[in-house]
């Protein structure tokens, strides 16, 4: 029994490796973008439209939203970022409904990809939104005592969004298979139901922080907020 | 180690690759299509707008004439009424008029009629009232009427007052030519010297006389000369009898024509009522 989908490793040459957390990665890639091209290749203006391109609409005007609750007054400058990171854990949660599909969220990897990549958008944006001087005068407030936590805190909730999915993930495909041994008939479609839930919580719960995150950054002026939000 | 700093890299660039793919197949065409939407809805709303308030335009025009149009109905039904009245009346006058004229002309024609009758009556009854006295004279005294009435005219003249006679006598003296007698009978040689021979004794002289016969001169002897008169005639005691039938033939009349008077026709004129 693997910890990780990092250790099936279907080809390797030296550095370079085909494991399947990078495959079901690229299989949820063709899904959603292949997905999304069915159905915005004929995209109705009218009031009437398509189920699925409702769903979509549907979809995006929801991060969009929650973008904006935010607090963030352009929320359709950081929907290409946010909306993505939302929509790749869910799906990654999402197909853990088909028997055999290792979620690659599930591998620390990946996980820490996303919150690299979290850790760079975040200043990017801010320093876009008000400045190199601004974005980085806001690591000296409310005193320049403060700079070293704040560093610390930047570095520390990285780590944190990335352990934090990681262990979700992981612990509900450990607990299926944990519980297939044991009792293998009702309690692992019980878990699995729960499983998907815990998984759209918390690509709710990353995307909300990285947008958190991002809003902090460009109101540099304000403090940062507090992490509240754990699992 | 649970991080394989390849797959870690591979990640990002996975991720980076789908970002970009979402944004080009997803968010874009989906804001694009949501944003088109929602300004044709605006659009389609501005246009609803606009024909509501065209439409409340047109609907208050139409009041507007509607409401012109009953006051301009009304405006003629009232005329048009008016018009019929006066109609009517006129109609009813000119048939009470016509009436009126009928009646009149009736009444008119009936007094003639009357008249009419009268006359041929009083010259029928004075020919008959003629016959009858010239037989019974004839019958009773063996004496023909015409002797009579010679006999009456000459002591007509005979009982004239002096200053009648005198008068008369200044007339046929001064007359230029024949004194005329005329009579409704052609006389007969006797008379007609007794005539002569009574005027010639009366005025004690030669009285030229010529004699003329006048029909209308009903059942009499009239003389004339120069303006003065002496005259005999059954006219004036057919005057009597010409009153008292007149009289009884104007009441018999006027009970014949008193129903006949009234205007019969009631003019049925209805007043036709003029609609546009």
């Amino acid at each position: 029994m693997q910890l990780s989908p990092d250790a099936i490793v279907y080809w390797q040459s030296g550095f370079f490796k085909l494991n399947a957390t990078i495959a079901y990665t690229w299989g949820l890639m063709a899904v959603l973008a292949v997905g999304s091209k069915l159905v915005t290749r004929n995209l109705s203006i009218e009031l009437q439209r398509s189920r699925w391109q409702n769903l979509l609409e549907i979809i995006v005007s929801g991060i969009l939203k929650q973008i904006e609750e935010v607090g963030m007054s352009q929320p359709q400058k950081y929907l290409d970022f946010l909306g993505t990171l939302f929509l790749f854990v869910a799906m990654a949660s999402l197909f853990t409904i088909i028997p055999g599909y290792e979620p690659p969220t599930g591998s620390l990897s990946t996980t820490v990809a996303l919150a690299i990549c979290v850790f760079v958008a975040v200043p990017l944006f801010g320093i876009e939104e008000s400045g190199l001087g601004k974005y980085l005068k806001a690591y000296l407030k409310p005193t320049v005592i403060m700079l070293p936590f704040n560093i610390i805190s930047e570095l520390s909730r990285t780590l944190a969004l990335a352990v934090r999915l990681f262990g979700n993930m992981m612990s509900g495909t450990m607990i299926i298979a944990i519980l297939l041994t044991i009792t293998p008939y009702i309690f692992p479609i019980i878990l699995s139901v729960l499983g998907l839930l815990t998984g759209m919580v918390q690509a709710y719960i990353f995307s909300i922080l990285a947008a958190v995150y991002i809003a902090a950054a460009t109101r540099a002026r304000k403090p940062e907020p507090d992490e509240n939000i754990e699992t | 180690m649970l991080i394989d700093w390849f797959t870690v890299i591979a990640q990002v660039v996975n991720f980076l690759i789908l970002v970009w793919l979402l944004k080009h197949f997803l968010y874009q065409p989906i804001l694009n299509a949501i944003d088109a939407r929602e300004e044709r809805i605006a659009k389609e709303l501005a246009d609803a707008d606009a024909k509501r308030a065209e439409a409340q335009q047109e609907h208050d025009e139409f009041e507007r004439k509607n409401a012109e149009f009953d006051q301009q109905r009304a405006a003629l039904m009232d005329k048009a009424t008016d018009e019929a009245k006066g109609e009517r009346q006129r109609l009813l006058d000119e048939a009470r008029q016509a009436a009126d004229t009928l009646s009149a002309k009736r009444q008119e024609a009936l007094r003639n009629e009357v008249h009419h009758l009268n006359k041929s009556l009083i010259a029928r009854t004075q020919q008959e009232v003629f016959a009858i006295a010239r037989k019974a004279l004839t019958d009773l005294a063996g004496a023909s009427l015409e002797e009579r009435m010679v006999a009456a005219f000459i002591s007509r003249l005979a009982e004239m007052d002096e200053e009648s006679k005198a008068a008369l006598g200044e007339s046929i003296k001064s007359a230029s030519e024949a004194v005329l007698v005329r009579s409704a009978f052609e006389l007969p040689e006797p008379q007609r010297t007794a005539i002569q021979e009574a005027l010639n004794e009366t005025f004690s002289l030669q009285i030229p006389l010529r004699f003329e016969t006048a029909p209308e001169q009903i059942g009499g002897i009239e003389l004339s000369a120069n303006g003065q008169k002496v005259a005999w005639s059954i006219a004036d005691y057919l005057v009597s009898l010409e009153k008292s039938v007149e009289a009884l033939l104007k009441d018999k009349v006027e009970v014949s024509a008193q129903p006949e008077a009234k205007p019969k026709a009631k003019p049925k004129a209805k007043p036709k009522a003029k609609r546009d």
